[in-house]
Formats: C-alpha cells, structure tokens, sequence
C-alpha cells in the first residue's frame, strides 16, 4: 500500500467515524444501509468481477444470512452480534455447496441456475414445515440491539443507530480487509486467469473448479454477512423483503460501482441506496423509468463502472 | 400503565369541550399546516394499489384547494415502498424523523404494515388506518398507536355466517383456505362466528399458495357431502374453484371472500354463466355498479375525479377506496380541532360514532372506542347475477 492509499483511507475512515455524529438518526441508519450493501457488493464482486461468472440470485444468500441472524435472535436468545458469523458460516457452506454443481453450469446457463435460485427464495421462506422458525409470511420482527454501557461511559453520545452504525463499519472494516488480503494474492489473480482464460488458467496448474466453488462459497458468506447485519439494522425479516429484484439490484450495484473494483462496492452501495429514493421524489408516476434513466446515464459515462471512471481520472492527471 | 391513562384519557376527551380546548401542537402540526406521511408501493409486484395514494394526494388537495381543514393546510408526504418491507422502514423513519409527520397514514400491505408496527408504537406516532384487512391492527391493549380501517377478515367471515344461520341452519359447511395467515384470519373469524355450532362444518381442506390448482380439494369437498361452500382463496385459485365446482355438478350455496370479488379478474376467467348465485360482499360503492349511476356521493366522487386526478381510472374501486378512507382521515382531524397532538389523533380516532364517509355503501357507519379499533365492521352482501354484482339483505356486522 503506498503512503498516498494510506493517507485516503485514512481519510475515509475519519469521515466514516464522524458522520453519525453530523447527521440525523434517519441517515445514520441509511449510512447503516449503505455499509451493509457495500459487504453484500463486494460479496457479489469476488464471484462476478473477479471470477467472471455471472449470479441472479444472490438475494437468496442474502435473506439465509438474514434469516439465520432472525431466528437465532428469536428463537434461540442468541444475542446479535454472534449471529453475524454463524450467517456467514450458514452462508459459506451453502454457497459452496450450491456452487459444486451449479459450476459445471457455464456463463448465461450459471446466471439461469442461480436466477431460479432467486426466484425460489421467497417461496421456500413461506414453506409451511419451516413456518415454525421462519414465522411464514408474516415473517419474523426482532429486537433492536442497545448501545453497550460503556460507551456513555467514555463520553459518546452513543444512542443505538449510531451504536449499530459502528458495529456495521467494524464488520465491514473486516470484510474489506480481508477481500483486499484475498484477492491481491495467489488467489485473486487466479481467479481472474479463470475469468480471462480458464484453459491457460488450468494449464498453468489453477484447480478452476476448486477455486470456482470456493469464490462462490466466499461470495456467499459475504453476502450473508450483509443479510445479517441488514435484518438487525432494519429489525424485521419476511419473505416479501427478499424477492428477485433484491438480486438484480446487487448486480446493478457492482456494474455501476465498478467489476472487479474492491471500492468500487461502496459507490454501488451508494447508489442503490440512494438513487431509487431521488428517483422516487422526481416522480411518483415513474420511479423505475427514472432509475432507468440514471442507470444509462451512469454505464454510458462511466462505462468501467465509477471506480474505474475515478481511476482513470487520476490516471489522466498523472500523466503530463 | 400507559394503557389506563390512554383509557383515562379517552374517557376524559368523552366529557371535555373541544371548542374550550387551547392551542396545542405535536411534531407536523402548526397554525399553518399538518403533515402526513404515507408509503405506498407506486412499483413493484403490487403497484396496482398505487393509485391509493394517488386517490389520496388527489383528496388533499381538493381539500386545501376548499380552505384546508380548520383553516390548516395538509401537506400529504408519500413515499414509494415498491412493497419491500425494508423500505417501509427506511421511508417511515425518514417520514417521522427527518419530515416530522404528525402521523403516518394509509402505510399499505401486511408485511410493510408488521414491519413498522413496533417502531411506531414504540415511537407513539399514530399508524393510522392502515390498509390491511389482516385482524391484528385492531389490538389497542397492546399496540394503542395504530389502527386499520377496512372491514377485517374476521368480521367479514362473521357476517357469512350471520347468514348461513339465518338461512340454512342445518347446512353443512366445506371450507376451503389458503394456508398462511390470511387464510387463517378468515378461518378463525369463521369458527368465532360459528360458535359451539362448529359442528356444522363437515370438511375443511386448505391449499398452498404455490399449488398448480386446487381441483382435488374441489373434488373432496364435493365428496364430504357439503351443501354450503365458504371459499376462502386468492383469485387464481377462486376462479379455479368456482369453474370446478361447476364442471363436476356440484352446487352449493357458494360464499366467495371480499379478495376475490373482482368481475374482471376473478368471475370473468372462471365463466360469468359458472359465476351465478356466487354470494360476497361489498362495503364501499362500486362506481361500476349501475345502481349507483345517480347517486349523489358517485356523483361527487366522479367530479373529483374529474379535475383533481384526471388519469386515474374510474372504474377501478381502489380509487373510490382512497377517497372513503381520507375523508375518513379529514373527519377525525376537524374532530381534534386545535388540539393537534399526536395522542389526540388516536383520541378522536377512538371516539367515532356513527360517521360515515357516504360513499360506503348506506348504512355502513364507522363506530370506534377505547377497547374498539377496527372502523368499517360491517358488510353488505351480494350475489352475482350473471353481469354484476346485486346487493341484498340487510348491513351486517357492528
């Protein structure tokens, strides 16, 4: 990392820290939002950007992370912050083993298996063997987590959506660091041999079909980690919250931020948070042709995605 | 402890004066304006209830457009939700903590409506008139801010069996349901109303929403020897049982739910001539309805329409709905007089007696009290003649 990156997200973090002190509650738990699309992005990214193949149905993760995190509060007492690791272990697993056979499948067959996966989510939720954990339709409402006592304590006016603001940015924090260790490495640069050129990749010694299944079952994790911090954040999980279209905005999310951008996850999160809400004030007829209208408007100018557009920016001013 | 001093204080408005009573404001109310939030689903799987909201803006400003309500403007703020219940939470916080609403009114859909139900108790800002038929809004004990309006599922399956009793009291009943909390609202409100005559339904056979048909339900029932047919189904699957029923012979007297009572989605793919003697019920004027061509409140309704919401579809009753239910809305704000705190709302909301919006159907009146948060209880109902839907009998219900 060189010093410049480091002076950046220096930056980024005293700014993320200092926000929820700046705005109201609301937008505190928007930022919340923000965080927890940013982990599910970059969940997505590590299977699509990186490793090129292409997932509709990531929203299924989302709402199992969602749900393990909900019935292991309800149901069991667990308290929140435990459930975040056993989503994305629920998650992983799941993930890899739904990747094993789903990966003989190749590109648009692969987003089909994944997108009847999607599709599938919501009704295997109202199942009625399952509705004694997973509360049916009506889905399941959880409690909302208290800012810890010693924060008062310190001095903090620490009420708790700034508490679970803090608690999202510490397990993104996590995540991010260890995509970044991840995807540097060894096997970041397989994974995008496999994307390039999966023959050269296999011939140079990369288990394509290892490495497929695992970035999937990372992939996976990630996004359950997401749906499990979004249902403490929002306090309530039901089928409805999961449907396809949760999916297709995460892929939205990471072509817009950015394919194979590890920040680019954060701009995708911005945007899916924010613009639908823009859209919708600019016209209530409408909302879905003017998010339209910003889509085209962000592929056609920034056509790498805004991480790429900024990269290539600095680039520009680099060079004389 | 908070519930007896809501009682106390329900009991106290009872005796006071309002016109006596000072100035006095919670958050979204001045001199000036009130401000009420909303969210409805304007996209997504359920945008065809998004011309509510629309019928409902409309309203408002035909209303500010006439002077306003006590001389105060309604500044109406609704949100698109697109029917994801995570959104209802994001738009209803952002509705009470950054827009500072007075109230959030007319919120739509079950799950959008659960998912908010604590924060706004816990909050103690008024979830107002809800538009779910589930039972669970009517639970002033427990959730003493929120409150629906329409006639719940369960009083609708009571005015059924007001009838059954009336007219066929050795009937045997098959039921059959959806199986998941709607289905399971009608059934209990079914059972309830039946009472220790139980004995009377002879086969009860449920269905899951992600069955292809529900034919050999049909068949089992007409097996079970029953003679009278609650049918408690989506329209999908209503217009399958109704064209079932009639295919194998088997002619009950037929009760259809409220969901399903649509001529165009429902009655028209299952055969109209298959329809006949199908009984339902209604509780708001259907502008469709011919017997409505001269009546005074259509009439009004249609001139609204007109000039406050020219796209909107005037053969779509969910238009005529969002009218009723903020009148409804604009009554209990002229109640509360200068007195716009947020406690007063559910107050004046609480203490309704016999008011009606005329563009329920006559003699539907809307009767609240303390331990009484459910408005429209009762139901009119009607049997299809082959065309449209005919009203008869008396109103049932409270």
């Amino acid at each position: 990392m060189t010093k410049r990156n480091f002076l950046v997200l220096l930056a980024v973090l005293v700014i993320a820290c200092a926000l929820p002190f700046l705005v109201s509650n609301y937008r505190t738990f928007q930022l919340t939002l923000v965080l927890v699309y940013a982990i599910a992005l970059l969940g997505l990214n590590i299977l699509t950007g990186y490793s090129g193949q292409i997932s509709l149905g990531h929203g299924a993760f989302y709402a199992l992370g969602a749900y393990v995190t909900a019935i292991l509060m309800d149901k069991a007492g667990v308290p929140y912050w435990a459930t975040v690791p056993a989503a994305g272990a629920v998650c992983l697993v799941a993930g890899f083993l739904f990747g094993l056979p789903a990966l003989r499948l190749e590109g648009l067959y692969l987003a089909l298996a994944t997108f009847a996966l999607g599709v599938s989510m919501p009704q295997l939720l109202k199942y009625h063997h399952l509705e004694k954990w997973t509360g049916g339709v009506q889905g399941i409402v959880i409690a909302k987590p208290e800012a810890p006592a010693f924060f008062p304590w310190v001095g903090l006016p620490l009420n708790s959506d700034r508490w679970l603001y803090f608690f999202t940015l510490a397990v993104a924090l996590l995540m991010f660091a260890l995509a970044w260790n991840l995807l540097r490495g060894r096997v970041g640069r397989a994974l995008v041999a496999i994307r390039d050129q999966h023959i050269a990749a296999e011939a140079m010694g990369v288990n394509g079909a290892l490495y497929k299944s695992a970035a999937f079952g990372v992939s996976a994790m990630y996004t359950g980690v997401a749906g499990a911090l979004g249902a403490i954040a929002v306090q309530f999980v039901a089928p409805d919250s999961f449907n396809i279209f949760l999916s297709i905005v995460l892929l939205v999310g990471i072509v817009v931020g950015g394919l194979a951008s590890i920040s680019g996850a954060l701009y995708g999160a911005l945007f899916i948070q924010f613009v639908p809400n823009i859209a919708d004030e600019i016209s209530k007829a409408a909302p879905w042709a003017i998010f339209g209208v910003f889509m085209i408007g962000f592929v056609y100018l920034m056509p790498t995605g805004v991480a790429g557009a900024i990269r290539l920016l600095l680039a520009k001013r680099r060079s004389p | 402890m908070i519930t007896k001093v809501f009682l106390v204080g329900l009991v106290a408005a009872g005796l006071a004066l309002p016109a006596h009573a000072q100035k006095k404001y919670d958050a979204g109310a001045s001199d000036k304006e009130i401000k009420i939030g909303n969210t409805n689903p304007y996209s997504g799987p359920a945008s065809a209830y998004g011309t509510i909201g629309k019928s409902i803006t409309a309203y408002f400003k035909m209303l500010n457009d006439q002077g306003g309500i006590n001389g105060r403007k309604i500044t109406f703020i609704t949100y698109d939700d697109s029917y994801s219940p995570p959104k209802t939470v994001e738009m209803a916080r952002k509705l009470v903590e950054q827009d500072e609403v007075l109230f959030v009114f007319q919120t739509l859909g079950t799950p959008s409506n659960t998912a908010i139900h604590k924060y706004m108790n816990m909050k103690k800002v008024p979830q107002m008139y809800v538009a779910t038929g589930a039972t669970k809004w009517n639970d002033p004990k427990n959730h003493p801010w929120t409150m629906g309006w329409q006639p719940n599922y369960q009083s609708e399956a009571r005015a059924y069996v007001a009838h059954i009793l009336k007219t066929k009291p050795n009937a045997k009943i098959g039921v059959l349901y959806q199986n998941d909390d709607y289905g399971k609202d009608y059934l209990k409100g079914f059972h309830d109303g039946l009472g220790a005559k139980k004995s009377m339904i002879v086969k009860e056979v449920s269905y899951e929403v992600s069955d292809p048909t529900v034919d050999s339900q049909i068949v089992q029932l007409q097996a079970s020897g029953a003679d009278v047919f609650f049918n408690i189904t989506t329209p999908k699957f209503a217009a399958q049982a109704i064209r079932k029923a009639y295919d194998i012979g088997w002619k009950p007297v037929h009760y259809l739910n409220n969901v399903s009572n649509s001529v165009g989605s429902v009655l028209t793919p299952a055969g109209l001539e298959k329809s006949v003697g199908v009984i339902s019920s209604a509780y708001i004027k259907d502008a469709t309805d011919t017997r409505w061509t001269n009546d005074a409140a259509i009439g009004q309704w249609r001139e609204f329409m007109k000039k406050y919401y020219p796209d909107g579809n005037q053969a779509d009753v969910f238009n005529v709905y969002g009218y009723s239910v903020a009148a409804t809305i604009a009554q209990v704000l002229r109640q509360c007089g200068d007195n716009l705190t947020r406690e007063n709302v559910m107050r004046q909301a609480a203490s309704m007696k016999g008011w009606r919006p005329e563009t329920l159907l006559p003699g539907i009146t809307i009767t609240t009290s303390a331990d009484d948060f459910a408005p429209v209880e009762s139901v009119q109902l009607e049997r299809f003649n082959g065309k449209q839907w005919e009203l008869f009998g008396a109103v049932l219900g409270r």
